[in-house]
């Protein structure tokens, strides 16, 4: 019975710390679509493609120079892209209006999935966890915890600091952080000036490069993972409120966690039905229904938690803006 | 006036049924009657797309919702009546699809049109997402993996028609897409089609003039969601199996590039782009690997130079028609054209280049010419022609600039601007 | 006389009624306990300097924002809190002080819009709308009052200035409301466009109760029957031209500061 408790435990904390650290990577996400969705009104739909890229460009330059000087060189080549994409994309169709813009996005996050394939082929990449953060931690119970994991949770920690100084303590995040609250004040005072808008655009691209060159690693490198993490970030930032970085960081633990832990769970409500006595027979309709496991709803789960959200309080958890 | 108008409409509806009836004869064959039967599809379902984005001013990535789940209910059907457990006549399955997609438009539609804009386009997708992930949870209902699969010959044979040969489905979709095009079109000129654009145009005074933009929205959605799933359905008919992936996220994009592409601002400009993608993505795709590429670059090329799309080029040209001054337009157009078919030939070449990953002595057709991608000769030719068709084309289109500005005058002074 | 006694017909001549409407944006008061009762057809103006409420005050009238507290009636009925399609569909319409029409439609399309539920035609998709003589009829009607027969195919958005103002009067006239709130129509305008203007409102309002906020006290005085004057989000004082005229508070408080 201990061993079962301590299992129990086991699993619990464990999951826990991984949804921990999704999360957060998740923030570093949605809190760069956040910022360029508030400053510009533009939803950035290719954020997902740019942590995509992250990945590969710190699997190329890590190839290259090892992934040290990757961690640095990834995101802000990314960055650079964004700054392009905004200069000579996004310019150009702000005058057709936010639509225009959206579409814009949208067909660059389909140019850049197309690219990837043609430059780094269909199949994942072979993006490793460098050696040198490529040993366990500290085990717990029995469950080895690797020490990239706590890399990854201690450099997004860094960033969201690095983030919040920068948001609180100089001039150009006085300025972003004003547009996230009286987005018509900034204008009146001038600061609306399209240079901001590039760095913002390039910041929120170089967040979620960097989130790419960590989570690329820990997780997959291939062209599918754009769009695999892209609508979690939606949901995310529309589950948050659109346009609040508090928001947008709640609602990524949130998700973050019901992710983790619904995938690791393999209860059905047959089980819970079994357990107390009832049994439902495999000729019934309903046997199908009964069957499916909590891992096997993972996939829905978040969208039916932003869908529910929507119904009760359409602005989000913390969104003050309604449209 | 009403009644002329009525009349020319008659006459325009038949003139295209007319054409419909003609088609197979010009493009016998089965793969070109397989591609206008895809286009068929494609049409309708474009221009349901259009009545949110391009009518009430809704972006909405996930369209493909309504399309697959009347696809898929009608497959459902179609086998109950193979079962001989209900009777339903395959003529008007699509029918079925529609009122499945209308039920769900209404349904789904309650959530998303609560918001406009940007939020409805995050939410347009998150809901595309969650049917996208139950689809392979419901198993019985969506087949898993496999699809459901279908037999479009099982109402058997009425009045000579069963269904089997595919002429038969074409004349189906033709005849349903000729419906659907007369039904939207009639939509649009309803009070409520025209409420539509009012709520797209500005949704505040549409408030001040009695209407609720939210209710304007969901009606339009749930009408939208009819004609998606009567598209669904048809498509059922012509490839007799459903797959997740007809309502996932990728054919809920593929709708918004039709419909951009052809141009949201034109009735007609789904319709032009429903044609032209569907032909691009089966001419295309058996020749490069690239194609989803060139695609792609379309897209957002006429997002930059002409959001309008491929329809606004046309009604562009119009007061310069009218005024009989397009053969001042044309010489630049030549140059242009031909100036851009070096710069887009010299750009295919260096993409394809690219996709064939090629070491020295690989061979690569390009334009019919087998070339050796490892040679630095063939990849400086390439972008040696890429880079002199920027130059050239840049030149041409002053030209094209000159021309508009010598004609812009005598347009605005004939009155037809 | 309470409330409950009052009779019916009495109750008629009453439009439009504030009774001790407040409203506060956070902490700042904006509408600060107005009361008001505009007479069945009668031409009410509300003037006060910048920054006063007076579009806020509208806003509150037609909808666009809920009131803090206080309660608003139409003829009798409780209007306060509603949405502004149903408080237009109950007879209330208004215009803007900013252009507020739909740019990509045409003149005639524009009018027509307006025209639309108040014939009962509502959310229908099985009329033709081309079809719809008395729809016609009104827009037709609507497009000559305000004197654009000549543009009627226009896009909204490409007319001039003055021509946007006047379809934004009849798009709100359009809608067959009898109580019509004008939210400064003649600013920006020339003065013989203002001129214009003030022939095109007196003829429009013709046997309708109209509410107007205007700075050009040369219209004001033209056309109000009564003037309310609105300081700091109160009402300082109510009265014919002459007697505002005449009002020590309003020329202290008003016309004292923006006399030239």
């Amino acid at each position: 019975m201990r061993a079962f408790w301590g299992s129990q435990l086991e699993f619990f904390l464990v999951t826990l710390l991984n949804s921990l650290s999704y999360g957060l990577l998740l923030f570093m996400l949605s809190s760069g679509l956040t910022l360029i969705f508030s400053m510009m009104g533009v939803l950035n739909f290719a954020h997902a493609s740019f942590y995509m890229l992250g990945a590969y460009f710190a699997y190329q330059t890590g190839a290259y120079i090892g992934f040290w000087p990757a961690l640095f060189i990834a995101p802000i080549l990314v960055g650079i892209l964004g700054a392009v994409t905004e200069r000579y994309g996004l310019r150009t169709v702000h005058k057709f209006g936010h639509v225009a813009e959206l579409l814009f996005t949208f067909g660059l996050a389909y140019v850049i999935e197309e690219v990837v394939h043609l430059v780094w082929g269909r199949a994942p990449v072979d993006y490793r966890v460098p050696e040198s953060l490529d040993f366990t931690l500290f085990t717990l119970f029995t469950t080895q915890y690797p020490a990239y994991r706590a890399f990854m949770m201690l450099i997004s920690v860094g960033m969201l600091i690095s983030l919040f100084l920068l948001l609180t303590r100089t001039r150009v995040g006085m300025v972003v952080q004003a547009s996230l609250t009286h987005p018509d004040m900034v204008e009146a005072l001038g600061h609306n000036v399209p240079r901001v808008f590039m760095m913002v655009f390039a910041g929120g691209c170089a967040l979620a490069g960097l989130a790419g060159v960590l989570g690329g690693n820990m997780f997959i490198t291939e062209p599918g993972m754009a769009f695999a993490v892209g609508s979690i970030v939606f949901v995310v930032v529309v589950f948050g409120g659109m346009g609040s970085l508090a928001g947008a960081f709640v609602a990524s633990l949130i998700i973050g966690t019901l992710q983790t832990f619904s995938v690791a769970l393999d209860f059905s409500m047959l089980g819970v039905l079994g357990a107390i006595g009832i049994s439902v027979s495999e000729d019934s309709n309903w046997y199908g229904l009964w069957s499916i496991t909590i891992s096997q709803t993972a996939p829905v789960l978040p969208y039916l938690l932003m869908v529910l959200m929507l119904i009760v309080r359409p602005r989000g958890l913390m969104g003050t803006r309604e449209s | 006036m009403t009644p002329v108008f009525h009349k020319t409409r008659l006459i325009f509806w038949s003139v295209v049924a007319i054409f419909f009836v003609m088609l197979p004869f010009g493009f016998s064959g089965g793969f070109a009657l397989s591609m206008l039967s895809q286009m068929g599809i494609a049409i309708i379902f474009a221009l349901s797309y259009n009545m949110l984005l391009g009518q009430t001013g809704l972006l909405s990535f996930g369209h493909a919702v309504y399309f697959g789940l009347g696809a898929f209910m009608t497959a459902h059907v179609i086998n109950w009546v193979g079962e001989d457990r209900i009777w339903w006549p395959i003529t008007f399955m699509p029918l079925v699809g529609g009122l499945t997609g209308m039920l769900f438009g209404l349904v789904l539609g309650f959530v998303t049109t609560r918001r406009a804009g940007t939020p409805f386009a995050m939410i347009s997708l998150g809901i595309a997402e969650m049917v996208a992930a139950s689809a392979l949870m419901f198993t019985t209902f969506f087949g898993g993996e496999g699809g459901i699969a279908t037999d479009r010959t099982a109402g058997g044979t009425m009045f000579g028609i069963s269904y089997g040969p595919q002429i038969q489905v074409f004349y189906l979709i033709a005849g349903w897409c000729l419906v659907g095009m007369i039904g939207m079109f009639a939509v649009t000129q309803t009070p409520l089609g025209r409420m539509a654009n009012a709520v797209r145009d500005n949704p505040e005074r549409a408030k001040f003039v009695g209407y609720n933009p939210t209710r304007v929205r969901w009606l339009m959605m749930t009408l939208a969601g009819f004609f998606a799933g009567m598209a669904g359905a048809l498509a059922t008919i012509n490839y007799e199996i459903v797959t997740a992936e007809t309502l996932g996220l990728v054919a809920s994009g593929n709708v918004v590039l039709m419909a951009f592409i052809g141009g949201i601002g034109h009735f007609w400009g789904p319709i032009v782009g429903a044609v032209f993608v569907t032909w691009l993505q089966s001419a295309l795709s058996t020749y490069t690997q690239a194609w989803l590429l060139y695609f792609g670059l379309l897209f957002l090329i006429i997002i930059l130079f002409s959001p309008g799309g491929m329809a606004n080029l046309v009604t562009l040209h119009k007061p310069a028609w009218h005024a009989r001054l397009m053969k001042r337009l044309l010489p630049s157009y030549a140059l242009a054209a031909a100036t851009g078919a070096l710069m887009l030939t010299g750009f295919v070449a260096v993409i394809e280049l690219l996709y064939s990953h090629g070491g020295s002595g690989d061979m690569v057709s390009l334009f019919g010419l087998r070339v050796d991608a490892g040679s630095a000769v063939t990849w400086v030719a390439a972008v040696g022609l890429f880079v002199v068709g920027i130059v050239l084309f840049r030149w041409a289109l002053k030209y094209v600039r000159r021309a508009w500005e010598e004609i812009t005058p005598q347009l605005q002074s004939s009155g037809v601007v | 006389m309470s409330a409950a006694t009052t009779n019916a017909a009495e109750k008629a001549l009453v439009s439009l009624s504030l009774k001790d409407v407040h409203k506060s944006f956070g902490r700042t008061e904006i509408i600060n306990g107005v009361s008001l009762d505009i007479a069945d057809g009668e031409r009410h103006a509300v003037i006060g300097p910048n920054g006063a409420g007076k579009s806020t005050l509208f806003n509150l009238v037609s909808g666009r924002f809920p009131v803090s507290s206080g309660r608003i009636e139409l003829r009798g009925e409780d209007i306060t809190n509603l949405e502004p399609h149903v408080i237009n569909r109950k007879g209330l319409s208004r215009s803007f002080q900013i252009t507020n029409i739909f740019p990509r439609m045409t003149v005639y399309e524009n009018v027509r819009c307006a025209v639309l539920w108040s014939l009962g035609y509502k959310y229908s998709f099985w009329h033709r709308v081309g079809g719809l003589r008395d729809a016609a009829q009104r827009t037709e009607e609507i497009v000559e009052l305000i004197g654009m027969q000549e543009r009627r195919e226009r896009l909204a958005g490409v007319l001039t200035y003055a021509e946007q103002r006047a379809l934004e009067i009849g798009v709100t006239i359009a809608t067959g409301a009898d109580v019509i709130l004008l939210d400064e129509p003649t600013a920006g305008m020339s003065h013989s466009e203002t001129d214009e203007a003030v022939e095109l409102i007196r003829k429009v309002t013709a046997g309708k109760t109209l509410i107007m906020v205007e700075h050009d006290m040369g219209v004001v005085f033209n056309l109000a029957d009564r003037i309310s004057v609105l300081v700091y989000g109160e009402v300082i004082a109510t009265g014919t031209p002459a007697q505002i005229r005449g009002n020590k508070a309003v020329q202290e408080a008003y016309l004292g500061t923006e006399q030239d």
